[in-house]
């Protein structure tokens, strides 16, 4: 059933007239043309849909919209403030943790959320919280030394021993 | 090497041969629109490579293939007057970051900043034909030839310099993007030289090209230049395209391959407002005007598939055998198989599996289709934008110049998106509709249409003296194909053969192609062979080297792994070595094993790479890094399920793929030598992991499994000292 329903998306208050089962992916990407949020295995096993609700990672394809109706929507567009970026988008250019870029804007969110409750995690903890995320390029060291370069718990990106002869 | 590249394409990238998905009704006025006159015989107009290909064969008996490619320098690199210098390459990017690293090579040659090379990429109208980014070609082909085009457009924007001052051209440099004089007191910029200018030469088959010893630019850890448009989210994918008016579509999928359709109802789809169905022979498709009611009209078709029963896993290794085909690769065998076999003091014999697995790239096939005055233009994530340009040609029978297909960096590839399906659908839907139409697979449909690494056998025999000299080395390659068939050990007597066979599912490209199943087999059965001499893995395999580099870099991983220096308790190490493609690779695995479960766990990876002269180091690092860790997933998990033409475990629920936590603690060496080129990387560190991984669990468990993936369910069968 179409109705017209209200949501705050990257601190901006929309107003968009879609199915209420639509999956929040769809409406983002379609009606608002936020469409750094991607369509990945549309059964929350890859995490390439990830945004904010309230701070909290959530599978926007599994997510009818109705269900987010009020709160407050962050998606990766929402993540740079006054043209400066994320720390953690700044930490993963630094650690080059992507390839073809796909799953990165997932990542960021995810790990995003992981920061908000856990400012300072362990490297267990982010690889227990970043696990249903996938990057199928194999940048899951990097990711996770970006996240340690965000957070503060590393300082470089890591030389993990890296030697050339 | 003169200037033309050469392109060789390997025999078992399937998909580049086979038929196209659909052959629409043949539109007898568009063919009379395109041909001005006389006689026509209509011949098929195939994929391009493939006919080339099939001349060859039919020509020499032989699967190669080669190219010429044009090199105008207009075509490849355009300076406008504004000064803003624009590469034109066929290439694409898939995250391998070739838009970096030809950036690197442009710059360094016109002795100009990154920020001003602006790469133009993979789009038929605008730049020249590529056959395709695969192979590993771009850094050893097209690196090269853009620096040619680059030194030229320097020489030649030194001469014009040079005439507005009346100088000679050997007193005028270019520093910084400034033309400048012998004593600096003149200068120029790039615009200032090109402006008014109506230029085009051809690159002089002599132009030097600046020395690796001599690099600046590339050699660098350059970060990769799009790279904010990522992280941002505002790079838009195929996927994320939009077009004015632009309708969503949906496929009607059969029940499974070779299904052939009974009979349809597509009525409940019409009466959904906005929707539109299309029906063209075994092709039913939707569009809407947003997904959701493309879904729901997907939904509303009732539609009867019949389709024949056909092989499933079980079955599968037995069919590979049994449909074989005599010898197709592989090559002239090598001094005697018998007298190799007299001078061994033992005989191994074995058989090794190699099973299906898929690509599954994040960013699943999409395409954005519109037809303007008779005209298609394609937006799709292709490795492929002029063999998808001939595919759409051919289903529509229109001139290929009627097509232009451009491909925005995508995401990823691993070889699994050389064909066009997905393009000749949405341009299928586009046409009736009269709209541009978006079409992106599904998971699923990802899983069930495109297609797989095919799965093989392999079987090897054998013969070792007690000093651990290999004698005799006969290999046969079932299906899986016959990349790094051939090996760099010095085995004195040699017969590698690669046999065809009737694969049950639809098999193409994937990273190192067969490579991967031809260093499993070949590492695991080294490994075998050190057994039965007893001797250690590295030093058996060095008995038996010759080739300096594989030596190097064997040596560099055992060194870095600590081969030499006691096993922890509990872990298991095993290791392997090889060359595909220009580069060496040697890796080193450690595992451990959860005594009541029999849970595999990798501990640790080395792996030590050389290709040369190394480009961009950081880029490097992370393309082995990468490679081994999607290597994780075919070396222990990943394995299609399918019976009667369906895929059982399409979807990321169903189909285990590498994540956070199945992460070793990884230790890339890269050796860079300077005297040698750069050959691409983005393919052999993936194929040494497998073996490797196969050799730590036997040494650990003496459990000797011959099959990929290694333990599809987690776990490795307890062997009986475990």
């Amino acid at each position: 059933m179409t109705k017209v329903i209200d949501l705050n998306v990257n601190a901006k208050k929309l107003r968009v007239d879609v199915d209420l089962q639509t999956p929040l992916l769809y409406v983002l990407r379609d009606h608002l043309n936020l469409t750094g949020t991607k369509y990945g295995c549309g059964e929350a096993k890859c995490g390439a849909c990830s945004v904010l609700v309230d701070g909290v990672v959530m599978r926007s394809c599994v997510t009818p919209v109705a269900r987010v109706s009020g709160k407050q929507i962050t998606t990766i567009e929402g993540m740079e403030k006054d043209g400066k970026m994320h720390p953690l988008q700044e930490a993963f250019l630094k650690a080059d943790a992507l390839q073809c870029g796909y799953c990165t804007s997932g990542m960021i969110i995810a790990a995003a959320s992981l920061l908000n409750k856990n400012p300072k995690p362990s490297r267990e903890e982010i690889v227990k919280h970043m696990d249903a995320n996938v990057c199928r390029c194999g940048t899951y060291p990097r990711i996770v030394n970006a996240i340690e370069i965000a957070a503060g718990t590393a300082k470089e990106v890591a030389k993990r021993s890296t030697r050339s002869t | 090497m003169k200037d033309d590249l050469q392109l060789e394409v390997e025999l078992e990238r399937y998909e580049l041969f086979s038929g196209p998905a659909y052959n629409f009704t043949f539109n007898r006025r568009q063919f009379l629109k395109a041909f001005s006159g006389g006689i026509a015989l209509i011949v098929p107009m195939s994929n391009l490579i493939a006919r080339t290909l099939q001349q060859e064969q039919d020509e020499s008996g032989r699967g190669r293939g080669n190219q010429r490619i044009p090199n105008d320098i207009g075509a490849w690199i355009h300076i406008d007057e504004s000064g803003t210098v624009s590469v034109f390459t066929g290439k694409v990017e898939l995250g391998q970051n070739i838009r970096t690293s030809l950036t690197q090579a442009v710059a360094e040659e016109l002795h100009v900043p990154l920020n001003i090379v602006r790469v133009v990429m993979a789009d038929t109208d605008l730049t020249p034909f590529d056959a395709g980014t695969f192979g590993s070609r771009t850094t050893p082909t097209m690196a090269p030839q853009l620096r040619k085009a680059a030194a030229a457009a320097r020489e030649t924007l030194i001469a014009l310099a040079a005439e507005q001052w009346q100088v000679e051209p050997a007193t005028v440099r270019i520093e910084n993007a400034r033309f400048v004089n012998h004593d600096a007191s003149k200068s120029l910029t790039l615009a200032e030289v090109a402006k008014g200018q109506k230029l085009i030469k051809t690159i002089p088959p002599d132009v030097a090209i600046t020395p690796i010893s001599n690099w600046t630019i590339a050699g660098t850890s350059v970060a990769k230049v799009n790279g904010r448009d990522f992280v941002t989210g505002k790079h838009q994918y195929t996927s994320d395209m939009k077009r004015e008016g632009m309708l969503y579509g949906r496929v009607v999928r059969p029940s499974a391959l070779e299904a052939k359709l009974v009979s349809s109802d597509t009525k409940g789809a019409e009466a959904i407002p906005g929707v539109i169905v299309v029906r063209d022979g075994n092709f039913i498709g939707v569009a809407a005007p947003d997904n959701q009611t493309a879904i729901r009209a997907e939904k509303a078709i009732a539609v009867h598939w019949q389709a024949p029963g056909q092989p499933g896993n079980a079955e599968l290794f037995d069919q590979l055998k049994k449909n074989a085909s005599a010898s197709r690769g592989g090559g002239r065998p090598v001094g005697s198989i018998v007298e190799g076999m007299k001078a061994a003091d033992k005989e191994l014999n074995q058989t090794y599996t190699i099973a299906y697995i898929a690509h599954a790239p994040l960013e699943p096939r999409a395409a954005v289709a519109e037809w303007n005055e008779g005209k298609l233009t394609v937006w799709t994530g292709t490795q492929r934008p002029f063999g998808v340009r001939s595919e759409l040609a051919e289903a529509f029978h229109i001139p290929e110049e009627k097509v232009r297909v451009i491909v925005p960096d995508t995401g990823s590839g691993y070889g699994g998106k050389h064909t066009g399906e997905c393009a000749i659908e949405a341009a299928r839907l586009a046409r009736s509709t009269g709209k541009p139409v978006k079409l992106v697979w599904s998971r699923e449909e990802e899983f069930q249409w495109a297609y797989f690494r095919p799965a093989g056998v392999i079987e090897i025999g054998s013969g070792v003296k007690n000093d651990g000299v290999v004698t005799a080395w006969e290999f046969h390659n079932y299906n899986s194909g016959a990349s790094a068939i051939q090996t760099k050990y010095d085995f004195p007597n040699q017969n590698i053969q690669f046999h065809n066979s009737k694969s049950p599912l639809r098999q193409g490209s994937y990273r190192g192609l067969a490579a991967t199943a031809n260093h499993f087999a070949r590492e695991v059965h080294m490994d075998e062979l050190a057994e039965l001499v007893k001797m250690d893995r590295v030093s058996f395999r060095l008995k038996n080297i010759k080739d300096e580099r594989l030596k190097n870099v064997l040596e560099a991983a055992a060194n870095a792994f600590g081969w030499d220096k006691k096993k922890s308790e509990g872990r298991g190490r095993g290791i392997a070595c090889g060359f595909e493609k220009g580069s060496y690779i040697a890796t080193a695995a450690e595992v451990s094993i959860e005594t009541k479960t029999g849970r595999v766990k990798l501990e640790r990876v080395v792996a030590s790479f050389e290709c040369g002269a190394i480009v961009n180091k950081m880029h490097l690092h992370n393309q082995v890094e990468g490679a081994v860790v999607q290597a994780i997933g075919g070396a222990l998990f990943e394995n299609i399920q399918f019976q009667n033409g369906q895929i059982l475990n399409g979807k990321f629920s169903r189909y285990r793929l590498p994540r956070f936590s199945d992460m070793p603690v990884i230790d890339i060496v890269l050796l860079d030598r300077k005297d040698l080129p750069s050959a691409g990387a983005g393919e052999t560190p993936i194929v040494g992991l497998a073996p490797a991984v196969g050799n730590a669990i036997f040494d650990l468990t003496r459990v000797r499994i011959r099959s990929l993936p290694l333990a599809p369910n987690g776990v490795v069968i307890r062997g009986p000292t475990l």
